[in-house]
């Protein structure tokens, strides 16, 4: 699955030349009979086409003509269906195909016990066969290695490049420890080395659920999928008695008039064919398996089509406020002055601070300086040496503060307690106007950083959390498609009301912990609600697990991917909206074509009985006002426009019926008028331009 | 059609409305448990009965037990009214010394009335002694219409109720349903119809002399004549309140002893749907808004009076044969005009097209006029009323139990088509509930066609179809297995089915179309129980607004017409077009 094949036309010729032979191979009764729907046509063609025969040795209940194309059509009405399905998986098979050529054997260097370093490590290692690694093995990789498998970092830091999984050709880093420790089996090392210990056993790595993924070998029917095709059953067990009962109608009918014939099995297997739901059944498989595939396009891997299926039905959408909701990281907006300080003096002691600060909020101080005031950095970048007798004091857990100490003075910056604890140890006094500075920056979702210079207040830095540009407006879309978004954060609950309130979320949760989002989720579930929610680190975990569609970030820890049933391999967590509307477009194909089929029968049956008791009641000719030109046509027109609808519609199921985040009873709306009444019309017409080409080209 | 006419229908519709709200919410609270102003009397009835019976009114019943209770006593009850029929020559209370009713008769009688279709294939004052018209028919006329109470009510908790296993308790529901709802009002029902000049006696038939003497088929003088009487307006009363429809008299609510005034047949048209329309408000109430009762109310009327505007076209629009014949079909201040053959006098062509839809909408199958003898048109509405499923109002509770199933697939439909898995008051729609919801609307069909089409090509189905040589004799079969598939029992007549083929035949459909659209509800409802409540959002699909109503209808058209269009072609359709040529 690199970006070539996911950017190319679904229609390839390739992918159509192997459908149509698809087509064929799945006409085995075993398979068909998985689809109640076209087992009904399969059986109603082969009896047909007995008739056929029948009539070409001279004892047919019709002529051999009119069998013949009867039984032709719904031999194409069958193929059709298949054909749709086999165009579906064409697509999946691709993309299989290019992934399962990452997944070939590679030399797998393994080690017998743990090593801390690359050169003790060389000196265990035993080169075996990438199959013969087992979960929990340890094995090597070197720069220009394919890893064997998948698996976590236990030592070491390297550069990767995940195109053969992701698409994406810059290269990643991984590292142990922490929340970018997983690999893929089949990704390339580009620089250092690794030693890895192997999280699956082979053929059921992450690379391998992949493949019978989009293969859509294994596909499960999802629940909504087997309450349809109950439906369909049912219509079909209706449409089958209405037919079958036809007959006796038809005899006792023609013994009561005196005259004409009764109907033909041909002309009821005919009926039958137009009455079914074929439409919705031919094309049922192909929707579900599109739908997989839209998100495949879309770089998520859905490890069940049940979790597709659930994301159309979420109404809560848990999400992280750092990435998601706000830009990554916290930026440095506004410096405020305290006790009469030059704000110039303070901006130059906060950039001095913040100098070898590698953070981004540290960065972001620096530039604010240098764009307010034109200050520039003495030094800039990390570095250990600091130029002209700097000496900088990283972060630490426990000081809490950071900064510079050079000649006699000492800057630091951090956070309010623990600088004005720190100021009041060495006995100096907190200016007035410090407090109430500090608070307002906490009151408007901000971050205040206080400066000090040797231990006297300068002033505090407003760090703010940006929004991302349209979320706002995305929250208001999914708030009129009826789900509520919720903001997760480990900031204070005053931060974090004032950032929901300027992103437009409906809710939040503060100083979030795993317990207290695993908890949060449950509360929803057992309120009824569906809740969907993103995560990469080894501690959402528990709530992925417990989440109804959970998506990890490829970045995301071993755990993370494991626990969760979607993998977006491009780590965007603003994906999950996207993700909603792949599962919702896959419910409304479906409901859109099981209207379309059934209000098509409205017009087959305009057109079919008059036909079939015309000779019996040649009054019924009245309910003729399409006006076909014969017995044979109308039906045949309705036969054959009942095979062509399918391929009509083939484009509209892989595509999907478009979503438009508005509120359900407009959606019901728009989608019955399309659907429902288009779905009474369309064949009025169709049938009734098929039976005038029928007859220009004396067919009939 | 006069104004006046017109003022009859609306005034109908809207007293039935009307009635809705109250009766309606007595009924909820009847349900729920919540005080009455009939306490006072019934609660200690009530204690008594069950202290009698052993029932423990505490103990709440999960689906399985709810449907194994619901059969017991449905079975207890056809096999006691069988046992009375055949018995009735040496049991009491038979003043004209009837004998016993033949087996497969008794058979379709028992199951008949167990069963609330009421389909009657004997005459009652030639067969029925008074025994076995109260003991049996009467009783089972309340208890077979509070079966269908209790299921719809057990259906409702099962909507109401959520992550629970209990449906309610069958015998408490059967109780209170009868105690509560059907006796009270059958006897304000009763008296008023006594009122009315309705007989209800104990003393034999009577022997009175003609005002003007006739003569019989051979030429002889007859002078008097035989007036069955009975205890006719205590039954009529429950057989119209309880969509039973069984009459008293063979011609049903046609005959002046059952229903002689104009008053008197607006009380029992009346009858027929104001319980089954109020369920829909209680159903309302019980699920916690109000809105989605009135949807399902406005939607069943909708449907009716489009029905009810085509019959009474149908038949104030005259025969084209009776024109030729020279008879007067205009309508005039002293005329009713347009098709009076088998129609009262005392109704002319409003009521009577009115009766025939509203008898048929829900599954009562009582009538005032022959619907043979409708124009093809007017006949082909009661037809496809029942056919639709006895939905349209229905049988008391059987009609909104039946509506559900609708309700069920046009919420699944629908909801598929908004993208969310679909939901229906808060509970999830998923295979279980659309297996179910497919059986209920799947059973009736199956056994209308197949009925007709057996019936059809069997000798024995033939050898009793008088009307031959054209297709109203075809209408005849069809509406009489419409009939017994639905549980209406209206008859078509014209079609002999008092004979061991269709007594037995029709004995099966209504026996399987009671029973096999029970046990799913029961299904459904010990589904629904027991899932989570989902709460309502702007993503839900809602229900009461004025597109799902519309949305429902089409639904039930749809499923109704596929179903039947091939059938009616050959039936009602045809003729009328033979017969507008």
């Amino acid at each position: 699955m690199n970006i070539q094949t996911k950017k190319q036309s679904p229609y390839r010729r390739e992918i159509y030349q192997r459908a149509v032979v698809e087509s064929f191979i799945k006409l085995n009764p075993r398979l068909m009979v998985k689809n109640p729907v076209m087992f009904v046509v399969e059986v109603g063609s082969v009896l047909t086409t007995v008739l056929w025969i029948q009539a070409l040795a001279g004892k047919g209940e019709a002529p051999a003509w009119f069998i013949g194309t009867v039984a032709l059509w719904l031999w194409f009405t069958v193929l059709f269906a298949n054909f749709s399905e086999a165009v579906a998986e064409g697509r999946g098979k691709a993309q299989a195909e290019s992934l399962r050529k990452a997944r070939q054997d590679t030399p797998a260097k393994k080690l017998h016990n743990a090593a801390t370093d690359v050169q003790s490590a060389l000196s265990k290692v035993e080169v075996v066969s990438s199959t013969a690694l087992r979960k929990d093995d340890l094995y090597l990789v070197e720069a220009g290695d394919i890893l064997p498998a998948d698996g976590e970092i236990v030592t070491g830091i390297a550069s990767v490049d995940e195109s053969a999984v992701t698409g994406e050709s810059a290269p990643v880093v991984r590292e142990a420890g922490g929340d970018r420790s997983a690999v893929t089996g089949g990704t390339r090392l580009l620089s250092d080395w690794l030693i890895i210990r192997v999280s699956a056993d082979p053929g059921q790595g992450f690379l391998d659920r992949m493949i019978s993924m989009v293969e859509g070998a294994k596909r499960q029917k999802t629940p909504n999928e087997i309450a349809l095709n109950i439906l369909l059953a049912g219509f079909t067990i209706i449409f089958l008695v209405v037919c079958a009962t036809l007959l006796p109608y038809s005899l006792y009918s023609v013994g009561a008039a005196g005259k004409g014939t009764a109907i033909t099995i041909t002309v009821l297997v005919a009926l039958l064919v137009c009455l079914i739901p074929t439409t919705i059944g031919g094309l049922l498989s192909a929707i579900g398996i599109a739908g997989m595939d839209r998100m495949i396009q879309r770089n998520v891997i859905a490890m069940s089509g049940r979790a597709v299926e659930a994301a159309g039905d979420v109404d809560v959408l848990l999400l992280d406020k750092t990435g998601t909701i706000t830009l990554g990281n916290r930026q440095a907006v506004e410096f405020i002055p305290v006790n009469g300080v030059d704000v110039k003096d303070l901006a130059e002691a906060a950039q001095l601070a913040s100098l070898a600060d590698e953070t981004p909020e540290g960065r972001s101080i620096v530039v604010l300086a240098k764009e307010k005031f034109g200050l520039r950095g003495r030094a800039m970048g990390a570095s250990d040496e600091a130029p002209e007798g700097m000496h900088f004091v990283p972060f630490t857990a426990q000081t809490r503060m950071s900064g510079v100490n050079f000649d006699d003075t000492t800057i630091r910056k951090g956070a309010p307690d623990t600088m004005i604890e720190m100021i009041l140890l060495n006995g100096n006094k907190v200016p007035a106007d410090l407090r109430p500075a500090v608070d307002s920056i906490a009151r408007m979702g901000g971050t205040p950083l206080v400066v000090a210079k040797n231990n006297q207040a300068l002033g505090v830095i407003h760090l703010k959390d940006i929004v991302k540009g349209g979320i706002k407006e995305r929250f208001a879309q999914l708030r009129k498609m009826g789900i509520k978004t919720v903001m997760i954060t480990g900031d204070n609950p005053l931060t974090a009301a004032a950032i929901a309130a300027e992103a437009g979320v409906d809710d939040f949760l503060a100083q979030a912990t795993p317990e207290n989002k695993l908890a949060l989720i449950r509360e929803y579930q057992t309120g009824g609600r569906l809740v969907a929610m993103t995560g990469d680190g080894t501690n959402d975990a528990p709530a992925l697990a417990q989440a109804d569609v959970a998506v990890a970030m490829n970045t995301g820890t071993q755990p993370a991917r494991e626990a969760a049933n979607m993998v977006d391999l491009d780590s965007n967590p603003t994906k999950l909206l996207e993700i909603v509307e792949i599962g919702k477009q896959l419910l409304m194909t479906r409901g859109a074509l099981t209207t379309f089929s059934i209000a098509n029968d409205v017009a087959k049956y305009f057109a079919i009985i008059p036909a079939v008791f015309a000779s019996t009641y040649p009054v019924l000719t009245t309910l003729n006002f399409m006006h076909l030109a014969t017995p044979e046509s109308a039906i045949l027109s309705a036969v054959i426009f009942n095979a062509l609808i399918i391929i009509a519609l083939i484009p509209l199921a892989l595509r999907g019926v478009p979503y438009r985040a508005v509120g359900a009873a407009q959606l019901l709306r728009d989608n019955l008028l399309i659907y429902g009444d288009g779905g009474i019309i369309a064949p009025f017409i169709g049938i009734k331009l098929i039976d005038m080409l029928l007859v220009v080209l004396h067919l009939v | 059609m006069n104004l006046y006419s017109w003022f009859q229908l609306i005034f109908y519709i809207v007293v039935l409305l009307l009635l809705a709200k109250p009766l309606g919410s007595f009924m909820a609270k009847v349900y729920q448990g919540e005080r009455t102003f009939l306490d006072r009397v019934l609660v200690p009835v009530e204690r008594f009965i069950y202290r009698l019976s052993g029932v423990k009114p505490d103990e709440d019943m999960n689906w399985k037990t709810y449907a194994v209770a619901v059969m017991l006593f449905n079975v207890f009850g056809l096999l006691l009214v069988y046992a009375l029929q055949r018995l009735q020559a040496v049991l009491p209370l038979n003043p004209q010394g009837l004998g016993a009713v033949t087996p497969d008769s008794s058979w379709n009688t028992a199951v008949s009335f167990a069963t609330n279709t009421n389909w009657q294939g004997y005459g009652g004052e030639v067969t029925m002694s008074y025994f076995s018209q109260m003991l049996g028919l009467t009783v089972q006329n309340f208890v077979s219409a509070a079966t269908g109470m209790a299921v719809m009510i057990a259906l409702i908790r099962g909507i109401v109720r959520h992550t629970a296993k209990g449906i309610g308790n069958f015998w408490v529901d059967l109780t209170r349903s009868t105690l509560y709802i059907l006796l009270p009002l059958s006897i304000v029902v009763a008296l008023a119809l006594v009122s009315q000049g309705v007989v209800q006696t104990f003393s034999p038939y009577k022997t009175v002399a003609l005002l003007q003497p006739t003569t019989d088929a051979n030429g002889n003088v007859v002078t008097e004549q035989v007036l069955a009487v009975g205890p006719a307006a205590s039954q009529i009363a429950i057989k119209q309140l309880g969509t039973n429809g069984g009459g008293f008299f063979n011609v049903n609510s046609a005959h002046p002893f059952e229903n002689p005034t104009p008053f008197s047949n607006f009380i029992e048209m009346l009858s027929i749907l104001v319980i089954s329309g109020a369920l829909c408000y209680t159903f309302g109430v019980m699920v916690g808004d109000t809105r989605q009762g009135w949807a399902i109310l406005i939607t069943m009327t909708i449907i009716m009076v489009a029905f009810l505007s085509l019959a009474v076209w149908a038949e104030q629009g005259g025969n084209p044969a009776f024109t030729a014949m020279g008879v007067d079909q205009v309508q005039t201040n002293i005329n009713p005009g347009g098709n009076m053959e088998g129609k009262e006098t005392r109704f002319g062509i409003a009521n009577s097209a009115l009766w025939a839809t509203v008898t048929t909408s829900a599954s009562n199958g009582s009538v005032n006029s022959m619907h043979d003898s409708f124009m093809p048109l007017g006949g082909l509405v009661p037809l496809f009323m029942m056919q639709l499923g006895e939905i349209i109002f229905g049988g008391v509770g059987s009609g909104l139990y039946g509506m559900l199933a609708f309700v069920i697939v046009a919420v699944f439909i629908s909801g598929l088509m908004v993208g969310r898995t679909p939901e229906y008051l808060g509970k999830k729609i998923e295979a279980y509930e659309m297996k179910m919801a497919s059986l209920m609307l799947l059973i009736p069909i199956l056994l209308a066609k197949v009925g007709t089409a057996i019936a059809v090509i069997a000798p024995a189905g033939l050898a009793t179809i008088w009307n031959t040589g054209g297709p109203h004799g075809f209408s005849e079969v069809l509406y009489a297995f419409s009939s017994a598939a639905n549980n209406n029992g209206s008859a078509f007549a014209g079609l002999g089915a008092n004979n061991p083929f269709y007594n037995t035949a029709l004995g099966i459909c209504m026996f399987f179309a009671r029973y096999l659209l029970i046990v799913p509800a029961l299904a459904i409802a010990g589904s629904l129980v027991q899932k989570k409540k989902v709460p309502a959002g702007s993503g839900t699909l809602p229900t009461h607004t004025p597109l799902f109503i519309a949305w429902l209808i089409g639904v039930i058209m749809i499923v109704g017409a596929l179903s039947f269009i091939p059938a009616l072609a050959l039936g009602p359709i045809v003729e009328h077009l033979m017969v507008f040529k």
